[in-house]
């Protein structure tokens, strides 16, 4: 049974060769089998009423491969291999069993399926990392899929995630997976806690493990503190924090282990906001991707047919109609960038100026929920930075607690976090500057349907704008900038995403930039994520360095 | 002593003087600087700017800048500069991109001079010209440096990096327009200060961030930089390309670096995370600090000599919040606590050896090494150089050669090679295992693949060459043919570690004539020539027998159905074998776990070895026919272990493949992952690439077999036109052309594929061959001369 199964696995596996002939071979030997089993079992499920639901052993076992061989036909980067699975589920239906079909509109809810997957097909660059990654994983995950309209951010976010799960490192794989699983759970982010619930088991993790915390040893118990506060409350972080996971005698971490899980939590908490943020779907192969109820029977029915595209012309007129009421959108914002542009270039706007503007702001804006007027207005900086809406974040003043601003220009990722990490997680850190200086940097000049757009203010006052949510504070950022620019539609979104990604709303997406492309949402949504992760790394590594001096 | 009298007459009649000395301050330091005469230091930092007196003893408070109810960012410094010219003129740099100056002159409280605003984002350093009094240089967050002429109220001249983030800005000390910038990215800039256009020249010098970079004093050329790489490197800025001349590798990365006055080859720094120190160092002398100081409890942000002349006062400033004065007679010298020797392996496994002379001659009169290997000192003395002040030490080398049978690692490669872990019958394997150890002289290891035949195979078929055994070894007491054998083999083993000499034997003393030494091939190898004649004599004498009894076994081949009937006695003698001597407990044990060992003669053998000490038992319990193969498996894991801990883990891992199942289960996964990691390392040491991936492919571990999964990526460029293939196949993406097509044949290749690296056509391996053998050319007709070898 044990040849048997790592027989399969190994022909699943060489589905990812590079090598027609081999994926031939592999996908040969895969039909056949398949068909031996439906043969076999072939005139029973006509007649079981609810297959998935009855099913003994053979028949799930069989829907399994067969919920498999459905992913592929429509996730697999190689053509032959997709036309393959299709003829097969064709033959598999014509024996009278039911095959099953995908739920949902591919990968996102929010963008089109088409939209996405021609990307593949226009950027060879794109196709050969998704190549690359479904030959690394055997799959081609929805995330990746969103991903691939910034195909060099892709490629670096792969590495990256890869190095932390596959490559050499101070903690045992699964331990990788159940950090992973813990902090995604931490946002209720079912997709990721299930893609890795696989990958744990995979790697021989106990399953008793995932009954919750309660059930892992009482290392990664101890982790469970540290997980909450950097994904909630990242400022509350102490060196006390740290004391306590290194110090726990026989359960105590080290310090390698620890930036190892640091780097993964905040990793998978910021990836949770990225899913939330692009309303990724389950995967097809597993719970919840697809259902072998005939599609007469489902309320999905007419934009299962189509496969999500029946949505898409749905949304294509909505949007062609909200482009004539909000045109103009964007051009807004580009006069605005430009007049901010020129005014600095001026001189500094006047103490009254910043003044009204923030009267303005605060009117507006209905975010200011507890923007508890300090006792006195501080310095103009200091106030500017003290009014933004961000900063009445709910559980950083609603307690009262008295949190010092984190000032980047004494603790700041590429002088400080960098080295720290590189010294404990050799290589780490290099991966990560590369990730969040592609994250930063990337641009293609363009804004909605202009071009030769300079974005650069635009990038740093919403990277600016995630850290000051988190309470970083660059001294040298006028943050009149940010209310100039993110208007309130984009402030919730980012808000939620951020704060509390699980309530993203596929409204939220849709009311914000309105005139923009996927593709541009897309990359919001990836400096979200970074900006993010670097607020909680920052949080993390500065009490890991208290620690140690 | 010159060198001396120079600093005085730099220093005037006021030679400063002091002691090591702190003061706390009210908030992190981020930067210092002292004024020109050397009486008073600047501090700034975030939340602290004031001016302290540098008295004899103490530090005294003379001024605090920061003034005002509520103080503006403009007060929150990054960087904080004393004009050396003009004593009332300081600079700083604020972390909200304004350039400050203040005058101290001013009668008001408020000391502010002239405020730019032109930077957008945080300024990292700001710097004054070394002899104009007007002329400040800034370097900032957003790529640009800036010239401020202090006459007038905004910049005169614009420098545009090109990139992302000035991180340190210095004018040079002796050429009046040119200055050095270095850059977030990794490079160092060169401009002239009425060129604003262009830089005059730009190289790397790190990977990742320059932190800091400072001119040499005297030296025009030098430019001294530091970087988040944790390198201190020195570039020598008068050739035409910057030329690295020392480099200093330090364990964290470099903050600041400052040249030390009236010492050419001196530099201080101190680094930016995790360690707190400031060292000196002396280029030359790039692996041990000269010296340091050790007086900070958190990072250190600021170092400054106090005087331009004086090399002995160093100042520096820390995030704990506190200002030092360090004397440099107060230093930690780190290299008086460093043994200076030095070990190192030659290519024929000759060793090198070097201490301190004083170490070595202590032990002079040592007999020579053992084993003949000769042995001689060789003493290289370095002429002294008197600028250097390191401690000299003369050390003593010595090289050790190997003679050429004991440390030569001829077997394990010959073993490597000759043995089969599969592919036969597991009786075929050992079998074949242990003539390639006979035939390589090592008899230990021979006896141990028989044994593992016999306990783990069908041991039936053993009792026909009973007879003729105990013929040989008549003084035994006759038990039956299998205790005969047994005996025999089990002490010739367990002499091997005991050497045989100093036996204090009860009963069967006369076994000693049986028994046969030799030596573990770690061993040292003293004692071979003693006990050789003896040993090859009477174990010859026992692997005949053995032998025989293959031969007898083949013919025989159908018994080998009857599994685990091996005779009782093999287990407790099997057992003493592979315990670990080192361990006199085991013995209980191992009593305690042969049941009958206990109602039988059991008979006890002390040995009192020369360097191990064991007490080994023997027990001769009655015949009992059937003995599952599993109860050897404590004792085979004891011998893996023995042999992975002598050395040998090439036995230990042959073993583990060749029993496979049968002992699998027995030993960790760790312990097996770590036995198999090692002895691949040491294939893959040997160039033995077939051998090590067999193991790979063989191994059990999942850790291991994956190993056979990385890095299974070949980067090929297309041969048309020279750029790397995407990974799709035969055909080149850009050219749209085959691109690996055999040279010979214009066909595609699919399979082995060979190509000259020089120009890089290739094709069958087959039709590359057969060309090459007629013609000299490359077969494309590029006209270059291919070699196939």
């Amino acid at each position: 049974m044990d040849i048997q199964d790592q027989d399969a696995t190994a022909r699943w596996e060489a589905l990812g060769s590079r090598d027609p002939r081999s994926r031939g071979t592999a996908m040969e030997h895969i039909s056949q089998e398949v068909m031996q089993r439906v043969e076999s079992i072939g005139p029973i499920p006509a007649t079981v009423p609810s297959p998935v639901a009855t099913a003994g052993h053979p028949t799930s076992d069989l829907n399994d491969i067969l919920a498999r061989l459905l992913m592929l036909s429509k996730r697999c980067p190689f053509d032959d291999v997709r036309e393959r699975c299709v003829w097969l589920l064709q033959n598999v239906q014509d024996f009278g069993v039911r095959i099953p079909r995908p739920l949902g509109n591919g990968p996102s809810r929010f963008i089109p399926e088409k939209e996405i997957l021609q990307v593949s097909k226009v950027d060879p660059r794109t196709q050969s990392i998704f190549e690359d990654a479904f030959a690394a994983l055997g799959r081609l995950d929805n995330i990746s899929l969103v991903m691939g309209f910034h195909p060099q951010y892709l490629e670096s976010f792969l590495r990256t995630q890869h190095y932390l799960l596959q490559m050499d490192g101070p903690l045992s794989l699964h331990y990788r997976h159940y950090i992973g699983i813990m902090a995604a759970a931490r946002h209720q982010c079912s997709y990721l806690v299930n893609l890795h619930v696989n990958d744990f088991l995979q790697v021989g993790g106990d399953s008793k493990w995932l009954n919750g915390l309660d059930g892992a040893p009482q290392k990664l118990q101890a982790l469970g503190e540290l997980n909450k506060i950097l994904a909630h409350r990242p400022w509350l972080l102490t060196k006390a924090h740290i004391e306590h996971l290194l110090k726990a005698e026989e359960h105590s971490w080290s310090l390698a282990e620890l930036i190892h899980a640091v780097v993964l939590l905040t990793h998978y908490h910021s990836l949770a906001s990225f899913t939330f943020g692009c309303g990724i779907t389950p995967e097809i192969h597993s719970d919840g991707g697809h259902t072998f109820r005939p599609p007469s029977l489902s309320q999905y029915c007419v934009c299962d047919i189509a496969n999500g595209n029946g949505h898409g012309h749905l949304e294509e007129r909505r949007g062609n109609h909200q482009v004539s009421e909000v045109s103009g959108e964007v051009e807004v914002l580009m006069e605005r960038m430009k007049q901010l542009q020129e005014c600095r270039d001026e001189e500094e706007a006047s103490q009254e100026e910043m003044a009204t503007r923030f009267e303005r702001e605060k009117t507006e804006s209905m975010l200011v929920a507890t923007a508890e007027d300090e006792e006195c207005v501080p310095s103009r900086d200091v106030s500017r930075h003290f009014e933004d809406p961000s900063y009445g974040y709910k559980d950083f003043s609603r307690r009262g607690e008295h949190v010092p601003t984190f000032r980047v220009q004494d603790y700041s990722w590429e002088d400080h976090g960098y080295s720290l990490v590189n010294r404990l997680y050799p290589d780490v850190g290099q991966l990560l500057d590369e990730k969040f200086q592609m994250a930063y940097n990337l641009t293609y000049n363009t804004m909605a349907m202009h071009k030769d757009v300079d974005t650069t203010m635009l990038r740093r006052a919403i990277w600016n704008y995630i850290h000051c949510m988190f309470g970083i504070r660059y001294d040298d950022y006028d943050y009149g900038e940010i209310n100039q620019l993110l208007d309130r539609s984009f402030k919730v979104y980012i808000k939620t995403m951020v704060c509390s990604p699980e309530k993203t709303t596929k409204r939220m997406y849709e009311s914000f930039w309105r005139q923009f492309q996927h593709s541009e949402k897309v990359h919001v949504n990836l400096l979200l994520m970074e900006a993010r992760m670097q607020a909680e790394l920052l949080y993390a590594l500065r009490a890991i360095t208290r620690y140690m001096t | 002593m010159e060198k001396m009298s120079r600093v005085t007459t730099a220093l005037g009649s006021s030679a400063i003087s002091g002691r090591t000395m702190f003061c706390h301050l009210d908030a992190p330091a981020n930067a210092i600087s002292v004024c020109r005469d050397a009486t008073q230091v600047v501090v700034a930092g975030r939340n602290i700017f004031k001016i302290y007196g540098l008295e004899e003893e103490q530090f005294v408070e003379k001024l605090n800048l920061r003034v005002g109810r509520k103080p503006s960012l403009n007060f929150s410094c990054a960087d904080v500069m004393w004009h050396q010219m003009e004593e009332n003129l300081l600079a700083t740099a604020a972390t909200n991109g304004a350039v400050v100056t203040w005058n101290l002159g001013k009668p008001s409280r408020n000391k502010q001079d002239q405020l730019f605003t032109e930077h957008k984002r945080t300024v990292n350093k700001v710097c004054f010209h070394p002899t104009e009094v007007y002329m400040l240089l800034s370097g900032s967050q957003d790529g640009y440096m800036k010239c401020f002429d202090l006459r007038k109220k905004e910049s005169v001249s614009t420098f545009s990096g090109q990139s992302e983030s000035v991180r340190d800005v210095q004018f040079s000390m002796k050429d009046y327009f040119t200055f050095a910038a270095s850059f977030e990215n990794g490079n160092v800039q060169l401009w002239d200060i009425r060129r604003p256009d262009r830089y005059e020249r730009m190289f790397t010098a790190h990977t990742g961030p320059v932190f800091c970079c400072d001119w040499h004093p005297d030296d025009r050329g030098w430019l001294a930089t530091g970087g988040r790489d944790k390198m201190v490197k020195v570039w020598d800025m008068t050739t035409n390309r910057a030329k690295e001349i020392y480099c200093v590798q330090t364990i964290a990365s470099v903050a600041r670096v400052k040249w030390r006055p009236e010492r050419k080859w001196h530099l201080a720094t101190c680094s930016m995370m995790v360690d707190h120190n400031i060292y000196v160092w002396d280029i030359r002398r790039p692996f041990i600090p000269f010296a340091t100081f050790e007086e900070h409890k958190d990072v250190t942000t600021g170092i400054v000599w106090r005087h331009q002349h004086d090399p002995y006062f160093l100042l520096s400033g820390s995030k704990d919040s506190t200002l030092y004065q360090h004397m440099f007679k107060d230093a930690s010298r780190p290299v008086d606590r460093a043994n200076p020797e030095g070990l190192c392996f030659g290519l024929f496994g000759d060793l090198a050896f070097a201490a301190k002379e004083s170490l070595i001659s202590g032990d002079a009169n040592r007999k020579p090494y053992p084993g003949g290997d000769r042995r001689y000192p060789i003493f290289f003395f370095k002429k002294p150089d008197l600028t250097e002040q390191f401690a000299h030490v003369s050390s003593a080398l010595s090289v050790f050669e190997s003679s050429l049978e004991s440390k030569r690692m001829d077997w394990f490669v010959k073993t490597a090679r000759l043995y089969l872990l599969s592919g036969k019958s597991f009786a075929e394997l050992c079998d074949h295992n242990a003539k390639v150890a006979k035939e390589l002289n090592r008899p230990q290891v021979s006896t141990t693949w028989t044994m593992l035949r016999i306990m783990f195979s069908d041991p039936a078929n053993l009792s026909t060459p009973g007879p003729n055994h105990i013929g040989k070894l008549g003084t035994l007491p006759l038990m039956n043919s299998f205790s005969m054998k047994e005996m025999g083999m089990g002490t010739e083993s367990r002499l091997d570690r005991s050497k045989g000499e100093s036996r204090q034997d009860n009963i069967h003393l006369e076994l000693g004539n049986s028994l046969i030494n030799n030596i573990c091939p770690t061993a040292e190898n003293e004692e071979t020539e003693g006990s050789e004649g003896q040993a090859e004599y009477m174990f010859g004498d026992a692997e005949l027998d053995d032998d025989d009894l293959y031969s007898m076994e083949h013919d025989n081949q159908a018994a080998e159905e009857q599994e685990y009937t091996l005779p009782q006695e093999a287990f407790p003698l099997r057992h003493e074998i592979m315990d670990n001597p080192l361990a006199p407990e085991h013995l209980q044990q191992d009593k305690a776990d042969s049941p009958q060992a206990s109602g039988n003669e059991a008979e006890v053998m002390c040995l009192t070895p020369i360097e191990s000490f064991s007490l080994i038992s023997i027990s001769q319990p009655l015949f009992s026919p059937h003995l599952p193969a599993p109860f050897f498996c404590p004792v085979v894991r004891e011998m893996l272990s023995h042999y992975a801990e002598q050395g040998d883990v090439q036995m230990a891992v042959s073993v583990l493949i060749v029993l496979g199942d049968r002992i699998r289960k027995e030993i960790d996964d760790l312990t097996q992952e770590h036995w198999y990691m090692s002895y691949i390392d040491l294939l893959q040491r040997f160039e033995l690439w077939n051998v090590s991936n067999e193991v790979i492919k063989l191994s059990t571990c999942s850790a291991i077999t994956c190993l056979n999964q990385t890095s299974t990526t070949l980067h090929v460029n297309c041969s048309n036109c020279k750029r790397p293939m995407s990974n799709r196949g035969w055909i080149c993406d850009r050219c749209h052309q085959c691109a690996s097509v055999c040279a010979v044949c214009h066909h595609v290749v699919k399979g082995l594929f060979v190509w000259c690296q020089g120009c890089s056509h290739g094709g069958h391996l087959e039709h590359v061959k057969n060309w090459l053998k007629s013609s000299s050319h490359c077969p494309a007709g590029c006209g270059h001369l291919c070699e196939y070898t």
